[in-house]
């Protein structure tokens, strides 16, 4: 029996390994032209498939989100800071930001432009937050993952002790009229007029902006250059004249930015009222930008792969293929966390941290 | 006003040790200058507060006559002072000329801008012969590539006052030969050298003068033309030292450790790290394997050792098989491990001493009973190791093993291996950063075990420890072995053209 058991594994480990090494000896450019190739036929296939588009639209809502938070991470992670309190910044930057809207929204305003106030003070306060943790993990040197954590706890108990203070619930209710149903010729392109021009918010292409303008920082300028240099090898970067604490401060900083940000957008998206949690969204940021590796072109893969798993349970009622299976919902439920456990596995061993990450950095220990 | 650098007793304090005591320097313009002592001298430390790396806490420094507070890097490239650190300050994964202009990047609307840098780097290059590819990532070229990278960085930021710390630690010497050439043709234009190091012979072939500091106090700056080495040394050391240790002819008897075919990959990214490689240790013999850092010489020994797994291959211990066998049978059988990192490897360094030296035989009956530890045959045991092999520490067999230093450390592990009843010794950079009284007491001790008949398997990047201690020398060139010879047979030169992998001896040939 302990055999055949064996021999199962070993011929498992085999095939897969052999799967392995294909896809890594197989070409850039044929990868690019198959993924293409397969796009194109999924469009041409469903591209009248309302059920299609529901999903691409709702996994939009909770992929620009994971994405524009799993940046903010790497920017502190690349700077040599290990951020795990990605989940407490959101969670203060959501809620500040909401705060904000539930006011003016019982004031009677409306419209795009307190959207964009409240992500822009989201990210602020995600920013405000995040000097905390700057100063604990470079100042004082503390241990990142515990000073981390205590953000991660104080978040949700500051945020329902003022809710409460000064509403008397501590739901946050707001109304949703920010979503954009059309954008004119736009959204008649075939296939993506209707994934990116209908039914959207404002902060999807926010979070592309991002996207475009965080790879640039990281690899085109100077700043991104001394960012990687200090998370890679402080000690090279301070005798060549970098100030590592600066650095890092950025670094923690703009996490803390994209936190709040990625806090405000995610809220808006999903749901209608905020009751002091991001359901682990921090978290699962973290996941996608260790599976991508630290780097932006990854971290939109993954983000995007998180995001269709997170949501197709919503959508499983609508896919004839997977409601005949009648599996129950929550097996759908599972799927990301499943996915992250497996990713993580499979990828931590070629993992590519950066290599000074979590380590307090002090220019005057020998 | 003739020196460029005054340093008037500078003083630096580390908690729990003074690393400079009043220390004074002084660099004339246009010439090389050693900056002789022994490791934890406080040679580094000197040059580092000269770099900005450290603040003094005490003393002052000149440069160009005029007094300077120089509180980071920065002031330092200011004042043209350019420094090449022991431990190279290179990003792994930046291309070379990413880490020559970080920390001075062009820029071009806000974009880094490489075109006009690249083209002062590859004149600097081709200027001084320091032969570097700029758009080549760090970790894929080799060590001397990265060196020269750490020259052109301070060349690239107009230095006039270099600083080399321990250059010649990685090289071959042939490369040697060549850093020393551009040494002096920096000298030549009027840049004024400062060269760390503690060995005698570079001074001697180099520098004009040499300043010699001791356990971070200043003795003296002599004429190097004028000093003979034993005078040197003797300043360096406090007393006389010897040069060379006795060596006799010795019986060679069975073979004790056979390794055939022996592969060993990078579990990363699945790279080769040793590559066939076949060799035997015989009983009254002591084998080298010498080669730069970094040429699979570490995996090697570990992969024999157990502390890493084997991918193909065997390896025989006398006539048993133990290529897969755990690191306690190995030991059992009598392989004694003087491992590469003493702190990582050797020691637990928040445990006694008494504690450190039973960690290979705290489950014997001698030291415990159901389990239970017998306290009374463990203090014995180490009053007796403390006595034999003479390791001083400040309360003996109860001190903690973290506050000892480094010679003594390394001899706990010395007699905690060479006292149980072994027929392979397996020692690993055993002489690395000790002091040379350290280093006499371990060749001695190498020598000892091939006297009464044992095997010893030897790796170390200090050609000196190899020719004085080695029988046979095999050398090891990007995971393969590329010459195996008699020592008598070879000598620094030749053996550096096997390290450098540029001839390759009988029966070695390229296939």
């Amino acid at each position: 029996m302990k055999k055949i058991i064996n021999n199962l594994f070993k011929s498992c480990k085999a095939l897969l390994n052999k799967l392995f090494t294909k896809i890594k000896t197989a070409k850039k450019k044929t990868l690019l032209i198959t993924i293409i190739a397969i796009l194109i036929f999924i469009s041409v296939w469903l591209w009248d498939n309302p059920t299609f588009y529901f999903l691409t639209r709702i996994t939009l809502y909770s992929s620009i989100p994971l994405m524009v938070v799993a940046l903010g991470g790497m920017f502190s992670e690349r700077s040599g800071v290990v951020n795990i309190a990605l989940e407490g910044m959101m969670l203060m930057g959501a809620f500040v930001g909401l705060f904000i809207m539930y006011i003016l929204q019982g004031k009677g305003y409306n419209g795009q432009h307190i959207f964009l106030l409240s992500i822009f003070i989201g990210g602020i306060v995600g920013a405000v937050y995040a000097i905390l943790h700057a100063y604990a993990s470079i100042n004082m040197k503390a241990n990142q993952i515990i000073s981390g954590t205590a953000l991660n706890l104080f978040a949700p108990a500051l945020a329902i002790f003022l809710a409460r203070f000064f509403t008397g619930t501590q739901q946050l209710n707001f109304s949703d009229p920010f979503r954009i149903k059309r954008m004119g010729f736009l959204s008649d392109i075939p296939v993506i007029g209707k994934i990116l021009f209908t039914n959207v918010y404002l902060s999807t292409y926010i979070g592309i902006v991002i996207l475009l303008v965080s790879a640039i920082i990281l690899y085109r300028t100077r700043f991104g250059l001394r960012l990687r240099a200090c998370g890679e090898h402080p000690q090279a970067a301070d005798a060549a004249g970098v100030n590592v604490y600066k650095i890092r401060y950025a670094g923690v900083i703009i996490s803390g930015f994209l936190a709040g940000i990625g806090g405000v957008v995610l809220i808006v998206a999903t749901t209608t009222t905020f009751n002091a949690n991001v359901s682990g969204y921090g978290f699962l940021a973290l996941a996608v930008l260790i599976s991508g590796q630290w780097r932006p072109g990854r971290v939109v893969i993954v983000a995007l792969l998180f995001g269709f798993l997170l949501k197709i349970s919503d959508a499983v009622t609508l896919i004839p293929l997977l409601d005949n299976l009648r599996l129950p919902s929550n097996v759908y439920s599972m799927l990301p966390y499943i996915a992250t456990l497996f990713v993580l596995a499979f990828t931590s061993k070629k993992s590519q941290a950066p290599r000074a990450a979590g380590e307090p950095y002090d220019a005057g220990k020998r | 006003m003739d020196y460029v650098i005054e340093m008037v007793d500078i003083t630096k304090k580390f908690p729990g040790v003074i690393a400079n005591d009043k220390v004074n320097f002084k660099l004339k313009k246009g010439e090389i200058h050693a900056l002789l002592g022994e490791n934890g001298a406080g040679k580094s430390t000197l040059m580092s507060v000269l770099f900005g790396l450290y603040q003094p806490d005490g003393g002052k420094i000149k440069v160009y006559g005029e007094e300077v507070k120089i509180n980071n890097p920065n002031d330092a490239n200011e004042l043209n002072i350019g420094m090449v650190h022991q431990h190279f300050k290179l990003v792994h994964n930046f291309t070379v000329a990413e880490n020559i202009v970080l920390g001075m990047e062009d820029t071009k609307n806000g974009f880094i801008s490489m075109k006009d840098s690249i083209k002062k780097i590859n004149d600097l290059s081709k200027k001084y012969g320091l032969k570097v590819e700029a758009n080549s990532i760090i970790e894929d070229i080799s060590v001397g590539m990265q060196q020269r990278v750490e020259i052109l960085k301070m060349l690239y930021r107009d230095a006039d006052i270099l600083i080399f710390d321990e250059p010649t630690a990685v090289l071959t010497p042939q490369e040697i030969e060549e850093l020393m050439d551009i040494m002096r043709q920096f000298a030549k234009e009027g840049k004024s050298i400062v060269l760390i190091t503690h060995k005698l012979r570079e001074i001697k072939a180099v520098a004009e003068r040499c300043t010699v500091l001791r356990k971070g106090k200043y003795i003296d700056t002599v004429e190097v033309k004028d000093t003979s080495m034993e005078e040197m040394a003797e300043m360096m050391v406090g007393r006389k030292v010897l040069f060379d240790i006795e060596k006799q002819e010795n019986e060679i008897n069975d073979t004790i450790l056979t390794v055939e075919k022996l592969n060993v990959r990078d579990l990363i990214n699945n790279k080769l790290l040793v590559k066939d490689v076949s060799f035997e240790v015989k009983e009254g013999e002591i084998l080298a394997v010498a080669g730069i850092e970094g040429n699979g010489q570490t995996q090697l020994v570990e992969a024999i050792t157990g502390l890493r797994k084997i991918d193909s291959g065997k390896v025989w211990f006398k006539d048993k098989d133990i290529t897969h066998a755990p690191v306690r049978e190995k030991t059992l059988q009598g392989i004694a491990h003087i491992p590469e990192d003493r702190h990582k490897y050797g020691l637990v360094l928040d445990f006694t001493l008494e504690e450190n030296l039973i960690l290979q035989d705290y489950f014997k009956p001698q030291f415990q009973n159901y389990g239970f530890l017998n306290f009374p045959e463990i203090h014995k045991h180490a009053e007796e190791l403390i006595e034999n092999y003479d390791i001083r520490s400040g309360k003996g067999r109860l001190t903690l093993t973290r506050s000892i230093s480094g010679g003594n450390q390394q001899k706990a592990i010395i007699a905690r291996e060479l006292s149980r009843d072994n027929s392979l010794v397996i020692a690993v950079q055993p002489t690395r950063g000790l002091d040379v009284g350290a280093i006499e007491y371990i060749r001695k001790s190498l020598l000892q075990k091939r006297k009464e008949n044992k095997a010893v398997l030897l790796l170390s990047l200090e050609l000196d420890d190899v020719m004085n201690l080695a029988d046979r020398i095999v050398v090891m060139y990007e995971g393969e072995i590329v010459a195996n010879v008699m020592a008598e047979d070879t000598n620094e030169n030749k053996l550096g053209l096997y390290m450098a992998g540029s001839k390759r001896g009988d029966g070695y040939e390229k296939n």
